[in-house]
């Protein structure tokens, strides 16, 4: 089965798929970059990325869903617009992340790997995400908010729309 | 190589010498010391990630593993002392926690590494109180059976599809734990490669077992007979299963000149074909009622009496054809009736067009390069080869050359969907191969006079100028001179113009220095050189008579047709000839295994039994002469067909009849020399008006005719299992390019009327970029399909 | 007693404002280092032998000495080679890389042109977390401003060196912190550690001899380079050259990153950070991030935080994350928290560490629940032998230190979770 890469990605993101691409000596190096851009576009991996990406950089399907499923930061089902981390590992837990992950989840009225009736935000545990000096944190799509307290939330959240 | 190549180590006590750079386990091996292992495979990269090899090594702070570990010269290992012990049984134990302990029910119970390893390593009580993870059965196809919750997740089946198959199907998905080994979206990912069984032996567990198997025997109760496998020319070593009087398994053995370890999975599971219930299992006759059982004394009484009087009939008198899946005992024993008779017609080429070359032709067909040296080779020209479906195990030989940095050109009818890169590809109508040939005869610098003959013969004046690819293959060939090879296939072997690709073939050899070969199917080498064709006696020399091929055979009035272990209506280039000559001739004689292939026009059915229950030699493509023991006693009354022919010898009393066993046969045959492709002379004038020459209609698609990869035989066409893959499936449609699919307005998987000069067939199209524009590609090798073997052009059209 | 303060290497000064801009970095004598190589082509073994005297060992957690690994490269000039920073930074505990990469995006860029330089390496590859998204940025931008100054590219000040440097982007695993697994993540793969040998410095990124080091020891390369050897390692103790970003979080009242000279007593660093949080009492210490047995509070606090020194505690340096946990703290859920980092961040393939961490967590969790047994405790240690030293990473030692350390200290802890025998 072949797919056509231009029906399922837009010209911007197999664009810059070239432009990673041509920093290394192997088009494969730019597979987690494709899958990034890609998911960006659709919002989690779906059958159609994987196709697309194997295709742009020459490679079988099982090889894009071996990274796909290796790494955190891809979802191979779909989640939130914002996926929402929040961290519990050992400095954030010392400082009250259990805390902010129990309201989060009553905020947004959700259990730990679910995602918002509206769709807006899938809420996630997270292992360290390297800003223990502000523990407890959370990250939001790509922002990092630090030094939270359970009264921060909403108003971060409000950012989110 | 230079003296000083081994180093001197000492394992458990024991001096063992090794190659520098090797690792410890390969010295243990060798050195017969058995270290236990999972991930490791000679034959594999090293992942070194089951942990199940630990050794201690003087001076090293902690056990290490020996299958990445390399040896040193004084290097002291120590693979059963306490610390190495303790690390193995470690392995041991997380190997087992969530392993199920299903070993009653599981088919790899009694030859799994994971059950022995764990009697020798294992500590007889599990520590494990936690909960046991359990994963989801995976949909692999027809061949391999899953049971995943058992997979130790060694990758060897991950690693072998990647570094040997070529065909990347099987992953590990997710990570630690979860790491999970699948195809991409289960179930829509069978494994579909031709040598995918392999996974199944390199399973350590009962993951992956073979699903026609399983269940039906314990291995314990099972009986091993060595065999070769008959289904290509390569000769591969197998080991036949039995158990309850059948054959329940096929496996490799390990031959490193041929097949290394590895089988094809038409080698593993073609054997369920020859199980099959359309066994035929007693002599039949024709009578009035029709063919009825008879006993072997009249049955044959009547054949002997049939072929009497044909010797004595006034017209073409006595006729054989043989298919070459035949061992060279049977071919033998057939051609020295048939002479002894005084008929040369007897031919085993069934699907050959172009016999013009047959009084320059070697003694047998063959490759000059041995298969081990295919690997080192520089640069490789498959002319209408396709060896991923011909001999698939010459195709992983040809994955390691390109590995290595050798190169491949090809040149066919169409691309090849090969598991190696090809690094040129030159497809052309197959009305031009010759001519694409002959234009790099040109290049190379072929200053002979009658090539410019040659090329008006050819459709090659057609061609203004080069082809594309010209340029590139000339390199190609250039460069590797006597570092290459040619390999002609199928396609060029069985072209209306064979014997212009021949002669073109032998002169581009000639002029680089290449190795030239044919892979011709099956025990073609055995049956040419047990001298089952027209016009050479055993051992390559020429007959006195003039005998006619297989194709002339079929405008003569034969009077008695012997068919030897071929279905008329499918195996022959134009089954519609020769089913006019079955009905033409007096009496038909046919020997089969199954009931279904007898043709209709049999007046004397002979049951003889396939190759798993009857011995014989083989002679591969590089002229080893190997002998395959039967595994089982015939089914019920067949018997195997050099003992029907022996005793047919006798009953027509004919001289040196009088075989008391089967090795007597063989050894009246010398060894043949090594192969030799060259023929007798390359003078390229043809005299032959090229075939292609004839119009072809505006409207036609030219023909590009080949036999599936499980239809090749009678035995393997009746294996449920193969039947079932991909390739099995696919056998009956046709091939287009898009373009043409789109400009005719069809869609793939639409149904199409495909019509050719005798025959009609509604066959499922599927659109495919490798096949040359203007092309249609049909597998042959199957009732609706076979009789467009004589045909070089089809019309279609929709069906609606 | 001289005052406690910061001596800021490969931070930036205090109160500088935009300090990630070129303009900002070159103020602070920014690329002159790479600029007098680039003019005076010092020859490459002279940096080296710079770096070697500087005594700078790595600060991703081995501490390998840095000039040494640099000259494990291949001398001949034939091939290509790389240059890999390690910016991976996914230790629980440790947050250094991320500033440094936020702040002083330039130093990093100027360390690894020269490191690249004396290895012989023409292009380099900066390997930071997917997650750490705003440092990403700022060395990009950073990227763009140095190659638009003729500080990257080809042919750099008409000198004839060329270095060329591009940041991929990792996406949210562990072990590509593992230099091997990120070399594979690199290279477009799942980060899954290699066997080694053959080391990176023999067969490396794209099957090329490449040297990998973390941001911190880069970044502290330009400074060496342009004040000399001498300078560094006078900073710092014998045998651990220089200052160290340390990377302090839990009960403290100040966590965050305090980059001071090597061999610091951990007392002087607890005070920078404010000293425990409420004035409790300090429990025990991970001081170098969650890999690293943990050390009691009367062992820490007679501990200087270098190489040697927590050697002594029988801990380690690691990163320099220094985790502070105060008397209220469980540590039967610490060490369950992190044995199950460990259990999901395994890649799975060595079969002690994929099978071993889901067993250890689950033993943990279920004495935490109460279900626990006697034999459990010696099970966890024997279990945790049987993973350190036996795998191809060392994630596998990094799972047992912790449950062995754990134990070893407060082993009372977990015992007063499993119900009494007579209750049983
Ligand atoms: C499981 C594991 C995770 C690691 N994570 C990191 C990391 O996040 N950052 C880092 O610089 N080094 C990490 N390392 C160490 C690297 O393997 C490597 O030693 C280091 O990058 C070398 O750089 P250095 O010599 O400058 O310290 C990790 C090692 C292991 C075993
Ligand atoms: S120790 Fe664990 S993380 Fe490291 S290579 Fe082995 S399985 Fe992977
Ligand atoms: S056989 Fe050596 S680690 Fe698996």
């Amino acid at each position: 089965m072949t797919v056509e890469p231009g029906a399922i990605l837009s010209e911007s993101v197999l664009q810059k798929i070239e432009a990673e691409a041509g920093k290394y000596p192997t088009r494969r190096a730019a597979v987690k970059s494709a899958l990034r851009y890609a998911q960006a576009e659709h919002g989690w991996i779906n059958e159609d990325v994987v196709s697309a990406v194997a295709e742009v950089l020459n490679l079988e399907r099982i090889e894009v869903f071996e990274v796909a499923t290796f790494y955190d930061m891809f979802y191979t089902r779909p989640v939130g617009r914002f996926p929402v981390r929040v961290c519990t590992n050992v400095s954030c837990l010392l400082r009250g992340a259990d805390g902010i992950m129990d309201s989060l989840c009553e905020r947004l009225d959700v259990e730990a790997g679910e995602t918002t009736a509206d769709g807006r935000f899938t809420v996630f545990p997270a292992e360290c995400l390297g800003a223990c000096g502000g523990a407890p944190m959370m990250s939001v799509a790509d922002d990092y908010h630090e030094n939270l307290s359970a009264e921060d939330l909403d108003a971060i959240l409000e950012r989110y729309r | 190589m230079d003296a000083q190549a081994t180093v001197t180590i000492v394992i458990d006590g024991r001096e063992v010498e090794a190659r520098p750079g090797s690792m410890i386990i390969e010295a243990a091996d060798a050195a017969e010391i058995y270290i236990p292992r999972f991930c490791y495979h000679p034959k594999l990269s090293i992942a070194a990630s089951c942990r199940m090899c630990l050794v201690e090594v003087e001076k090293a702070p902690k056990p290490l593993p020996a299958c990445a570990t390399p040896v040193a010269d004084g290097m002291v290992v120590q693979t059963r002392s306490a610390t190495a012990v303790e690390a193995q049984q470690g392995t041991m134990e997380f190997l087992l926690i969530n392993h199920p302990l299903d070993c009653p029910v599981c088919d790899q119970g009694g030859e799994c590494p994971l059950q022995d390893q764990a009697m020798g390593y294992g500590q007889g009580f599990s520590r494990y109180r936690e909960g046991k993870r359990a994963k989801a059965p995976l949909d692999l196809g027809p061949l391999v059976a899953t049971a995943m919750t058992r997979c130790i997740h060694c990758t060897r089946c991950v690693r072998f599809g990647r570094e040997i198959a070529g065909a990347i199907e099987l992953g590990a998905t997710g990570r630690g734990e979860q790491m999970t080994i699948e195809t991409y979206l289960n179930g829509n990912g069978s494994v579909d490669s031709e040598v995918s069984g392999n996974i199944i032996d390199l399973c350590p567990v009962g993951a992956l077992t073979s699903k026609p198997y399983r269940f039906t025997a314990r291995p314990w109760e099972l009986l091993s007979h060595s065999g070769v496998s008959p289904h290509d020319s390569l000769g591969t070593n197998i080991t036949v299963q039995t158990a309850h009087h059948a054959v329940k398994r096929v496996m490799p053995r390990v031959n490193e000149s041929i097949n290394e370890c590895w089988i094809s999975d038409r080698d593993r599971f073609a054997y369920e074909g020859a199980e099959c219930d359309d066994r035929l299992t007693e002599p039949m006759v024709r009578r009035r009622e029709g063919l009825a059982e008879t006993s072997w004394e009249e049955a044959l009484r009547e054949a002997s009496a049939a072929m009497q009087s044909a010797a004595e009939s006034a017209d073409a008198g006595l006729a054989a054809l043989i298919h070459p899946i035949s061992s060279v005992e049977e071919c033998f024993l057939l051609q020295k009736i048939m002479r002894g008779l005084g008929s040369d017609h007897i031919d085993h080429r069934l699907f050959q067009r172009d016999f013009s070359d047959d009084p320059a032709a070697p003694a047998y067909p063959g490759l000059e390069v041995p298969l081990t040296d295919i690997e080192p080779l520089k640069g490789l020209l498959l002319v209408g080869c396709n060896p991923r479906k011909e001999a698939p195990l010459l195709a992983l030989r040809i994955r390691k050359m390109v590995s290595q940095g050798g190169m491949v050109g090809a040149v066919g009818p169409r691309a090849l969907d090969a598991n190696f890169d090809v690094a040129v590809q030159q497809c052309v109508d197959p009305s031009r191969l010759p001519g694409a040939l002959l234009r790099l005869v040109e290049k190379l610098g072929a200053t002979d006079t009658e090539l410019a003959t040659a090329l008006q013969a050819h459709p090659a004046k057609n061609v203004n100028g080069d082809g594309p690819q010209d340029h590139a293959l000339a390199e190609l060939l250039t460069q590797a001179g006597s570092d290459g090879a040619i390999i002609l296939g199928q396609n060029a072997l069985n072209h209306a113009d064979g014997a212009a690709l021949r002669l073109a073939a032998a002169k581009l050899a000639q002029l680089t220095g290449m190795r030239l070969g044919v892979l011709a199917p099956a025990n073609s080498a055995g049956a040419w050189w047990a001298g089952a064709v027209p016009h050479r006696l055993p051992e390559g020399v020429p007959s006195k008579g003039t005998g006619a091929n297989a194709l002339e055979m079929t405008d003569h009035n034969v009077h008695t047709a012997l068919v030897y272990g071929l279905e008329p209506a499918i195996d022959h280039a134009d089954p519609v000839r020769l089913n006019a000559m079955l009905e033409r001739a007096q009496k038909v004689i046919a020997f089969s295994a199954f009931r279904s292939a007898v043709p209709d026009q049999a007046d004397l059915v002979l049951p003889i039994t396939p190759y798993t229950e009857s011995s014989g030699t083989f002679i591969n493509c590089n002229g080893a002469m190997q002998f395959s023991r039967a595994a089982l006693a015939p089914r019920g009354n067949s018997r195997p067909g050099w003992k029907v022919l022996r005793v047919l010898g006798n009953f027509l009393s004919l001289p040196d009849f009088d075989y008391d066993d089967i090795s007597q046969v063989s050894e009246a045959l010398k060894t043949p020399p090594a192969v030799t492709m060259r023929p007798a002379s390359t003078d390229l004038q043809n005299p032959n008006q090229s075939a292609n020459e004839r119009a072809i209609a505006q409207e036609a698609f030219s023909l590009i005719g080949e036999l599936a990869i499980y239809q090749t035989d009678p035995v393997v066409r009746r294996s449920p299992a193969l039947a079932k893959t991909r390739d099995g499936l696919t056998a009956k449609s046709c091939r287009l390019h898009p373009e043409d699919l789109t400009a005719r307005g069809l869609t793939e998987g639409s149904e199409i009327q495909v019509a050719g000069g005798h025959h009609r067939a509604t066959l499922q199209v599927v659109a495919d970029s490798g096949v040359t524009p203007g092309c249609i590609s049909v597998f042959l090798g199957t009732l609706e399909t076979a009789a467009f073997g004589a045909d070089v052009a089809l019309t279609i059209k929709a069906v609606d | 007693m001289s005052p406690i303060c910061e001596i800021r290497v490969c931070l930036p000064p205090e109160g500088v404002d935009s300090p990630w801009t070129l303009a900002s970095y070159r103020e602070r004598g920014g690329y002159q280092a790479w600029e007098r190589v680039l003019r005076n082509q010092t020859p490459r073994e002279e940096i080296i032998e710079t770096i070697k005297s500087s005594g700078l060992r790595g600060r991703g957690g081995a501490g390998f000495p840095t000039g040494l690994k640099l000259s494990f490269m291949p001398r001949d000039g034939v091939g290509q080679k790389y240059i890999v920073c390690n910016s991976d930074e996914s230790e629980p505990g440790t947050f250094k890389d991320r500033d440094i990469l936020r702040f002083n995006p330039h130093q990093v860029i100027e360390g690894m042109a020269l490191a690249g330089y004396a290895i012989g390496a023409t292009v380099g590859f900066n390997y930071i977390r997917g997650e750490y998204y705003e440092p990403w940025q700022r060395f990009e931008a950073a990227l763009a401003e140095a190659r638009e100054a003729g500080l990257l590219g080809d042919d750099l000040m008409e000198s004839g060196i060329a270095f060329e440097l591009h940041s991929q982007r990792g996406a949210g695993a562990y072990i590509c912190g593992e230099e091997t697994a990120l070399l594979e993540s690199l290279e477009g793969k799942k980060g899954q550690p290699r066997f080694k040998p053959p080391f990176p410095a023999q067969v490396g990124a794209f099957g090329k001899p490449t040297t990998v080091n973390n941001t911190e020891t880069l970044a502290s390369i330009p400074p060496i380079v342009r004040n000399g050897p001498d300078w560094f390692a006078k900073i710092g103790v014998e045998n651990s050259g220089g200052t160290k970003i340390y990377s302090v979080s839990g009960h403290v009242n100040r966590p965050g990153n305090y980059e001071v000279p090597m061999g610091i007593p951990f007392r002087d660093l607890l005070v920078l950070a404010g000293g425990v949080q409420e004035g409790r009492a300090l429990k025990a210490v991970i001081p170098g991030g969650s890999s690293v047995p943990v050390v009691p509070a009367d062992t820490i606090m007679e501990c200087t935080m270098d190489y040697d020194g927590l050697a002594q505690a029988g801990s380690a340096l690691g990163a320099g994350s220094v985790i502070v946990m105060d008397e209220t703290t469980c540590m039967v859920e610490v060490l369950e928290r992190i044995s199950y980092f460990y259990f999901v961040e395994s890649c799975g393939q060595c079969t002690p560490c994929r099978e071993g961490t889901g067993w250890l967590y689950r033993m943990i969790k279920r004495i935490r629940s109460g279900a626990g047994t006697d034999e459990d405790l010696d099970r966890l240690k024997s279990v945790a032998d049987r993973i350190e030293g036996r795998t191809i990473c060392a994630l596998g030692d990094a799972v047992a230190w912790p449950v062995q350390s754990f134990l070893k200290h407060f082993r009372h802890e977990f015992e007063a979770m499993i119900p009494s025998r007579e209750a049983a």
